[in-house]
């Protein structure tokens, strides 16, 4: 993420205010902006949601086709994710091909999916070794103020569960709703100086030290992890952030 | 991961508790590392860590490029994550793909937090990662190697950065995946530790894991971490050695 020239300025101020116990829009270091999901926004798509988290907008768009199963899955249908971070959203967003952010975006959201095991692949299979459904999980950042991995991956859950197989377009027979079998939530926290917050705003996110993005299954186990960031977590306070979007997890996914 | 059936005939966990390769839980692969194997690079290392072949070499400080990237502050620690075409079974397609580039950013970042980079400001301190050879965790002995040759480059750092991976393989948890145990196994937590500050600096993870499985899985990784770090020092202090002969080897008993 590109450095904001305001960014030793902002950081000033926003420590000062966590020092005393205050985040700069008010929240407590452990709650979440408010959270708004249009399931089925695109109606050209298979499934979709446009997430509003605070001022972070986000719209994912799920499509399928019918193609190849990879050699070792067979059986298996084909998840693929993207993320499109286009200056639509911020000034700091270029247009081109992805750039190390977006990829990373895509691929701890792809993470979450595919290792919490939200859809149940095997019925995406149409004819082992043959044919099976490629599901594409498109990303797309409206408007960025922090926190786009938390805001995709709701939006990546919410558009899945309203998603329904277009079979009949494919000539496969009767359209179906996809196979959702969890519903894996990931909650981001940052650290800046000694405090932990949860679901950052921009200005957060650019002063902050180091990020921590745990997803976690409704029966709480965890499915994906990543850390990001030049700074670094301690033992406990990873185990802290585990904690936290255990319980966080839990109410954005009754809101998917 | 989790997914994938394990084929007839292949057991994780005998029943005497050892792996597939005969590795108890909390053994790792035999790691042997190298200090200034290359004559073009300010600083290198190679690594063999099991079947894991990895070369690292770093150039630099030295002009940053493209100039809009420069800071006049600091340096910019970039890693460049690649895989040979001929690492693994099937061939790989050569150039950057997206698991390179996500592999690069945090491994630049984890470095970043090591280096002094205010230092040379301006500058760009490139980090060549190359797997010739590859046998599951190579991001972690990519990491591992690259601080080396960053002391070997003469870089001021804070201390060297360890990496090791924990996972779950037959529901136990065990240190260092082998092959067959990261295609087959329930979960695998990659970690980057500063031993000399207690600080975690990379960490991913994928699959399926309780609270309690995790808490100790980051344990086992954080401690074999602090093995792998004695390795590193080790190889630093074989390549600054002054070979026998010379006279000021009478206070260092590693001479022969």
């Amino acid at each position: 993420m590109s450095k904001d020239v305001m960014a030793d300025l902002k950081r000033d101020h926003i420590v000062k205010l966590l020092s005393k116990g205050i985040r700069v829009d008010g929240r407590k270091f452990d709650e979440m902006r408010p959270i708004n999901i249009e399931k089925n926004y695109i109606k050209s798509a298979e499934g979709s949601a446009r997430v509003h988290l605070g001022n972070t907008d986000v719209i994912v768009g799920v499509k399928m086709i019918v193609g190849q199963p990879f050699p070792d899955t067979p059986n298996k249908g084909v998840l693929t994710t993207n993320a499109e971070l286009i200056p639509l959203a911020s000034e700091t967003f270029e247009s081109g091909p992805p750039g190390r952010p977006a990829i990373e975006l895509a691929r701890v959201v792809d993470r979450g999916i595919r290792e919490g095991q939200a859809v149940d692949m095997e019925k995406l299979c149409i004819e082992a070794e043959k044919e099976v459904w490629i599901m594409f999980v498109d990303i797309h950042i409206i408007d960025y103020d922090g926190n786009l991995f938390d805001a995709a991956n709701m939006a990546a859950i919410a558009a899945l569960k309203n998603a329904v197989v277009p079979a009949k377009r494919a000539d496969k027979g009767e359209d179906f709703p996809l196979p959702v079998a969890h519903e894996p939530i990931s909650v981001t926290a940052v650290k800046i100086g000694e405090h932990i917050l949860v679901d950052p705003t921009y200005d957060e996110e650019i002063v902050a030290d180091a990020r921590l993005t745990v997803a976690a299954n409704e029966n709480g186990n965890l499915c994906a992890m990543q850390k990001g960031g030049e700074g670094s977590f301690s033992v406990d306070e990873v185990l802290q952030v585990v904690d936290l979007s255990r319980r966080l997890g839990a109410e954005v996914r009754s809101k998917t | 991961m989790g997914g994938t059936p394990l084929p007839e005939g292949i057991k994780l966990i005998d029943e005497n508790g050892k792996r597939v390769d005969g590795r108890m839980p909390d053994e790792l692969r035999p790691l042997r590392i190298e200090a200034g194997v290359l004559k073009r690079a300010d600083g290198s290392a190679y690594l063999e860590w099991g079947q894991n072949k990895v070369m690292a070499a770093v150039y630099g400080p030295r002009e940053c490029h493209p100039r809009h990237m420069q800071d006049p502050t600091r340096a910019l620690v970039q890693c460049h994550y690649n895989m040979a075409s001929f690492s693994v079974d099937d061939r790989k397609r050569p150039g950057p793909d997206r698991r390179s580039q996500e592999i690069s950013k945090i491994t630049s970042e984890a470095l970043t937090n090591v280096v002094f980079t205010e230092y040379f400001p301006r500058t760009s301190i490139d980090v060549y990662v190359e797997v010739l050879q590859a046998n599951a965790g190579t991001r972690c002995a990519g990491l591992t190697a690259a601080s080396v040759a960053l002391a070997d480059a003469g870089i001021p750092m804070k201390d060297l950065v360890a990496s090791c991976a924990a996972g779950k393989v037959a529901d136990t948890m065990v240190l260092d995946l082998g092959k067959e145990e990261d295609n087959f196994g329930q979960a695998d937590i990659p970690v980057g530790y500063i031993p000399r500050t207690g600080e975690i600096v990379l960490l991913q993870m994928d699959g399926d894991l309780t609270t309690d499985q995790f808490r100790t899985g980051l344990g086992m990784a954080v401690d074999a971490c602090k093995r792998i770090y004695e390795v590193q020092r080790d190889a630093l202090r074989r390549r600054y050695t002054i070979p026998a002969g010379g006279n000021e080897d009478a206070d260092n008993p590693e001479v022969r």
